[in-house]
C-alpha cells in the first residue's frame, strides 16, 4: 500500500474533500439568500447533526452498548448536564456495558 | 480497532488545520458583517447548559474558556480515533509517513478509514471514491456555515474551509453568528492538531491504545453531537426536525453510503419551512426579517 497509485488516491480524496469544505467559505458574503432560504440554512445544522447522531449511533446494526451509551448521554442532555459530562456519561456507560459483556 | 464494519460505518470525521489562528486576522472583530441580530443562532448558547453565563450572544471572555474546553474535549475524542487510524493504516500496509500525510491532506477521519479499508481489498481509485462519497455531507455543513461567515480574504476563506470538520462545524453553529468563525477556527485547530498528532502516534507508535471501543470512546462522537444539538432541540420545531432527520438518515443508510444519507437528512428542514411560512410554527420566524 505504498505505491504511486495509493499516493494519487490520497491526493484525489484530499482534493475532493478540500473542495467540498471550501464551498461554504468561498460563498460567504457572495450569496444573497431569500428569507426562506436563510431560514433553511439556519435549520440545516440541526438536521445534519441529527443525521450524524443517528447514523453513528446505529452503525452497529443492533441494540448494543453504543446505542445504550448514547441513550445515557441523551438522558444527561435532558438533565441539562454540561458538554463534557455528557461525553463522559456516554463513553463510560458504553465502556461499563462492554466490560460486562455487551457487544 | 478498525476492522471491517468499523470503518465503513462512519464514526468519525474530522478535518483539521495547522495554524493557531484563533485570534488572528478575522478572528475576533471580523464578524461585523453578519453580526446583525436578525437571526437567532441555530444552536444558541444555552446558558443553563453551561457555566451559568447568561444570554446567547457574547462569545468573548467567559465564553472563551468554555469554547477552548469544548474544543479540547472534542479534540481528545478525535485523537482516540486518530491513533486507531494510524494503527489501521500501518497494519493495512500503508507507510507511517503516508498515513500522516493522509491526515494532513484529507483531514476527514471517516473517509480516511474508508480509503484504507477499501484500498486494502480493492484499489486506490475505488478507495478514493468511497471516501469522497462519505464526504459529500461536508458540502452541506460547509454551505450551512456560509451565511454565518463574514466575507474575508482568500487565505482566510481557505483556512476556514480547511478547518471544517463535522466537529468544528458543530461547535461553529453553537452560538451567535458573530462568533461562528472564531468557534470554527478554535475548534478546527484543536481537531487538526489532535488528529494529525494522534495519527502519527498510532502510525509510528503502534497499538498503544488498543481498541478504543473498550473505553467507550466511539460513543464520544454521538454524545458530543447530541450535547451540541441540545439547545436547538429545546426550541420549538427543533426536536421534530432532528427526529425526522434521524429517521431519514437511518432509512437512507440502508441503501446509500453514510455521506449521502446524512446529506439527505438535511431535507428534514423542509416541512419546518412550510410550517413557518404558514405561521403555524413561527417560533423562530422572526428570522425572516
Amino acid at each position: 500500500m505504498s505505491g504511486r497509485d495509493v499516493i494519487l488516491g490520497i491526493l484525489l480524496l484530499g482534493a475532493a474533500t478540500q473542495a467540498f469544505k471550501l464551498v461554504g467559505p468561498l460563498a460567504a458574503g457572495r450569496i444573497h439568500l431569500s428569507p426562506r432560504a436563510a431560514r433553511a440554512f439556519e435549520l440545516l445544522p440541526t438536521a445534519l447533526i441529527a443525521g450524524l447522531v443517528a447514523t453513528q449511533t446505529f452503525d452497529g446494526g443492533s441494540i448494543d452498548a453504543k446505542v445504550l451509551g448514547v441513550l445515557a448521554a441523551a438522558i444527561a442532555v435532558a438533565l441539562r448536564a454540561p458538554f463534557g459530562l455528557v461525553v463522559l456519561v456516554g463513553s463510560v456507560s458504553a465502556a461499563l456495558l462492554r466490560a460486562i459483556g455487551l457487544p | 480497532m478498525a476492522t471491517g464494519r468499523h470503518w465503513t460505518g462512519p464514526r468519525i470525521r474530522s478535518c483539521f488545520s495547522l495554524q493557531n489562528v484563533s485570534y488572528r486576522g478575522t478572528g475576533r472583530g471580523v464578524d461585523v458583517g453578519v453580526a446583525d441580530s436578525r437571526m437567532t443562532p441555530a444552536l444558541p448558547d444555552d446558558a443553563d447548559n453551561t457555566s451559568g453565563r447568561a444570554g446567547g450572544t457574547g462569545d468573548e471572555a467567559a465564553g472563551d474558556d468554555r469554547l477552548v474546553l469544548r474544543a479540547v474535549i472534542v479534540g481528545l475524542a478525535v485523537a482516540a480515533f486518530g491513533v486507531a487510524f494510524g494503527v489501521a493504516a500501518v497494519s493495512a500496509g500503508m507507510p507511517a509517513w503516508l498515513a500522516v500525510v493522509s491526515s494532513v491532506v484529507v483531514f476527514a477521519g471517516a473517509s480516511q478509514f474508508a480509503f484504507v479499508a477499501v484500498t486494502a481489498t480493492s484499489d486506490p481509485l475505488t478507495g478514493a471514491i468511497s471516501g469522497i462519497l462519505l464526504n459529500l455531507r461536508i458540502i452541506a455543513f460547509s454551505l450551512a456555515l456560509a451565511p454565518r461567515l463574514a466575507p474575508t480574504s482568500l487565505p482566510g476563506r481557505l483556512l476556514d474551509g480547511y478547518l471544517i470538520t463535522d466537529e468544528s462545524a458543530a461547535l461553529g453553529f453553537d452560538g451567535d453568528h458573530a462568533g461562528t468563525r472564531r468557534r470554527l477556527r478554535v475548534a478546527g485547530t484543536s481537531v487538526a492538531l489532535f488528529w494529525i498528532g494522534s495519527t502519527a502516534v498510532g502510525a509510528y507508535g503502534g497499538d498503544l491504545l488498543g481498541d478504543v471501543r473498550i473505553y467507550g470512546l466511539d460513543v464520544a462522537f454521538p454524545a458530543a453531537f447530541l450535547a451540541l444539538l441540545a439547545p436547538a432541540l429545546r426550541r420549538r420545531g427543533g426536536l421534530r426536525i432532528a427526529l425526522l432527520a434521524g429517521v431519514i438518515a437511518l432509512i437512507m443508510i440502508q441503501v446509500l453510503p453514510t455521506g449521502p444519507a446524512v446529506l439527505l437528512a438535511g431535507l428534514a428542514v423542509l416541512p419546518g419551512l412550510r410550517a413557518a411560512s404558514d405561521g403555524t410554527d413561527g417560533s423562530d420566524a422572526e428570522d425572516e426579517a
